[in-house]
């Protein structure tokens, strides 16, 4: 049990996604303007981890592998170069599918996160979470616990860094870092200070 | 034609930076950039990529079902980092073991998948092709500044070649360690950013509020 | 053009693609198969040849290190027992000496432990039941220089390297790291060619056969201690840590005590 709230801790703090890992800054940069639009993009984001990255450990366990399809007879097939493609498919599908799903069965949180998820299938942190997950190779057990902490610590970073912007709009900029320029510099110094985790453990 | 190729080109290198205007594909470029050699290993697997999706997407745009629009990008995009992640593997271990997983998010890297939506969905082949390596260039050109600066200030030397002898071997430069960290990235193109704008006017963003200048009143006894 | 969003269409097109697509990189695979697997041997052979002082990327070539490595004997200890595995116990579990790879079965039930709490001084969680030793033997037969792979927790991760002994089974050779993730500039000087220089030479037990090297703050005077590297007292500690754990009991201290005893 301490084992996984330590994983946890680290995946959410130590091992920022955004902040230390530099992923999915795309959207963190775009779609931080405002706190609202933030959580939700978090909210959506931590959702599709909790689901891909476990599957993607069942896909690589099972299928992919060196050795794994040997319960199909075929003990010396090495499929991990096809590792890529089959993470990124099956984030795709599991967008696609829980959009549907939401749009059929909850209409009110598809109205509320239903713009975001066409924008989780190109995101760098979700793929990025699989393909960590893999290079440590994590258990099934293990992997939940890091989908869900990856993803909380991306909402997380994100949701602090609308924050900031929301009253950084009434700060008066030099021209020339207006917009981007100072939002890169904060997310600089938000990043500093995540450091100050560095080497926590429980 | 022979100008449409050159603004192909050259456009994204500063005019439309896909990095620094755009904010397109900064994953990679932050993590990757505190040395030299593997960021040009970096740059040219996404300047390859992207100039190969756009060429094979482009190919097929007419033959493309719109509903499945978006896989097939995907699919053809995979197919091309896989080999690449090959290839960087069976001739470049070293560096591709640095890279880690970054190679395979190259994937998700917007430049490669915006190109092939913007650009390559609505020309053909040869010039999708050019605005590929264009873009790719004006990627290339961002990251080779940024792990110039880093690599230089953070380690004192450029490619693993000694430039200033650092204190811990013996030399006279305290290597500013910051420049390794994650948070320098960010700083490097938050100024980039400025400098670029300082030059351009016409990229600066508008005010969301109009900051009233400071006025004096008169006090009221 | 009319039937490119029809049903039929649609399915064509998939279908097509995912040919094309998996031929291309299947063949990418199978083709270029051969150089990566030369690569991370290589890659391996590599390491070993540095922490044992015998291999320098600024004096030696790659083309070099086949024929250096080749001196050296392959072989897969029981760490427990500190027996080195015969043939036999090899074919029955399966193992090859030349491929084996400790951190391949590292949480694989049927190869490693769980470790106890104060056993884990390393901080690792687990331990594998057997671990392969390079061993370098002099031209009379007698062992010049043992190689052995060594793990433990550093700040951010975990840190892998390979630790050189000299034949005696108490001075050390050499060491050096192929992974790892400490602070550059700071922990990950581990890697600096000053600081490993300071490890040939220093001894490993004292006279009651406790492990008694250890990274310290301050000059690293005498046979026992080594200079911890500046800013950097969590990773020192890391390295401490490992050295404790790999030369131990736990580790590969009943091994190097059969070889002492000859």
């Amino acid at each position: 049990m301490e084992h996984y709230l330590s994983l946890a801790i680290r995946a959410v703090f130590v091992e920022n996604m955004a902040l230390q890992m530099f992923l999915g800054m795309c959207t963190f940069i775009a779609v931080s303007k405002k706190v609202e639009t933030a959580v939700g993009l978090g909210v959506a984001v931590t959702v599709v981890q909790i689901i891909t990255v476990p599957l993607n450990n069942l896909l690589f366990t099972y299928l992919l592998k060196d050795g794994a399809l040997a319960w199909m007879g075929f003990p010396d097939l090495d499929l991990s170069f096809l590792g890529f493609i089959c993470y990124i498919g099956v984030i795709a599908a599991v967008v696609q599918v829980l959009e549907m799903f939401l749009d059929k069965y909850m209409p009110s949180l598809y109205n509320a996160l239903g713009v975001f998820l066409p924008l989780i299938a190109v995101n760098c942190a979700i793929m990025g979470a699989s393909l960590f997950m893999v290079e440590r190779s994590y258990t099934f057990s293990e992997s939940v616990v890091y989908g869900t902490g990856a993803g909380v610590g991306w909402a997380l970073a994100i949701t602090a860094m609308a924050g900031i912007r929301e009253k950084l709009k009434y700060s008066d900029v030099p021209q020339g870092l207006r917009g981007m320029g100072i939002t890169f510099i904060t997310t600089g110094l938000m990043s500093l200070g995540f450091m100050s985790f560095s080497g926590l453990s429980l | 034609m022979a100008t449409d190729t050159k603004t192909l080109l050259f456009k994204p290198v500063v005019a439309e930076n896909p990095i620094t205007l755009q904010i397109l594909g900064i994953c990679s470029a932050l993590a990757v950039t505190t040395s030299l050699r593997v960021t040009i290993v970096m740059c040219i697997a996404l300047t390859v990529v992207t100039a190969f999706s756009n060429f094979f997407i482009s190919m097929v745009r007419n033959y493309m079902p719109s509903s499945i629009r978006i896989i097939i990008q995907m699919a053809i995009i995979s197919a091309l980092v896989i080999a690449v992640d090959q290839l960087l593997q069976a001739f470049a271990y070293e560096v591709s073991k640095q890279l880690s997983v970054f190679v395979g998010l190259i994937i998700t890297n917007c430049i490669v998948m915006g190109r092939a939506e913007a650009f390559a969905m609505k020309n053909p082949p040869v010039p999708s092709f050019m605005d590929g390596i264009g873009n790719g260039l004006g990627y290339s050109s961002v990251l080779l500044i940024l792990a110039t600066v880093r690599e230089l200030f953070g380690s004192g030397s450029l490619f693993g070649i000694e430039i200033f002898p650092l204190v811990s071997n013996g030399g006279w430069y305290q290597g500013n360690g910051l420049m390794l960290l994650a948070p320098s990235a960010f700083f490097i193109i938050g100024f980039l950013i400025w400098i670029v704008r300082t030059k351009r006017v016409d990229q600066v963003e508008k005010n969301e509020f109009h900051i009233a200048p400071h006025t004096t009143r008169e006090v009221v006894h | 053009m009319a039937s490119k969003d029809s049903v039929a269409g649609t399915i064509k097109v998939a279908l097509i693609l995912c040919v094309v697509c998996s031929v291309f990189i299947s063949s990418a695979a199978v083709i270029l198969k051969p150089f990566q697997v030369a690569n991370k041997l290589l890659d391996r052979n590599k390491n070993i040849l540095s922490a044992a002082g015998m291999f320098d990327p600024a004096l030696n070539s790659n083309a070099e290190v086949d024929e250096l490595f080749a001196r050296f004997t392959i072989q897969v200890v029981e760490l427990d027992s500190g027996e080195i595995l015969g043939a036999e116990r090899l074919a029955e579990l399966g193992i090859d000496p030349a491929t084996y790879d400790e951190r391949s079965v590292f949480s694989d039930t049927q190869f490693s432990d769980v470790l106890g709490e104060d056993e884990d001084i390393a901080d690792l969680k687990r331990r594998v039941r057997f671990s392969t030793v390079y061993t370098l033997p002099t031209e009379d037969g007698a062992v010049e220089t043992i190689v052995i792979p060594v793990s433990g927790y550093g700040l951010w991760g975990t840190m892998y390297g390979y630790l050189a002994l000299d034949g005696d089974g108490n001075t050390v050779n050499g060491i050096g790291f192929y992974e790892h993730k400490e602070t550059p500039g700071l922990g990950g000087e581990i890697n600096n060619p000053r600081w490993k220089s300071l490890w040939p030479g220093k001894k490993v037990y004292d006279e009651q056969g406790e492990v008694a090297l250890n990274v310290v703050k301050g000059t690293g005077e005498g046979d026992f201690e080594i200079d911890g590297l500046s800013g950097a007292s969590l990773t020192s500690r890391g390295v401490d840590n490992m050295i404790a754990f790999w030369l131990g009991p736990n580790g590969f201290g009943p091994f190097l005590t059969k070889l002492k005893e000859g």
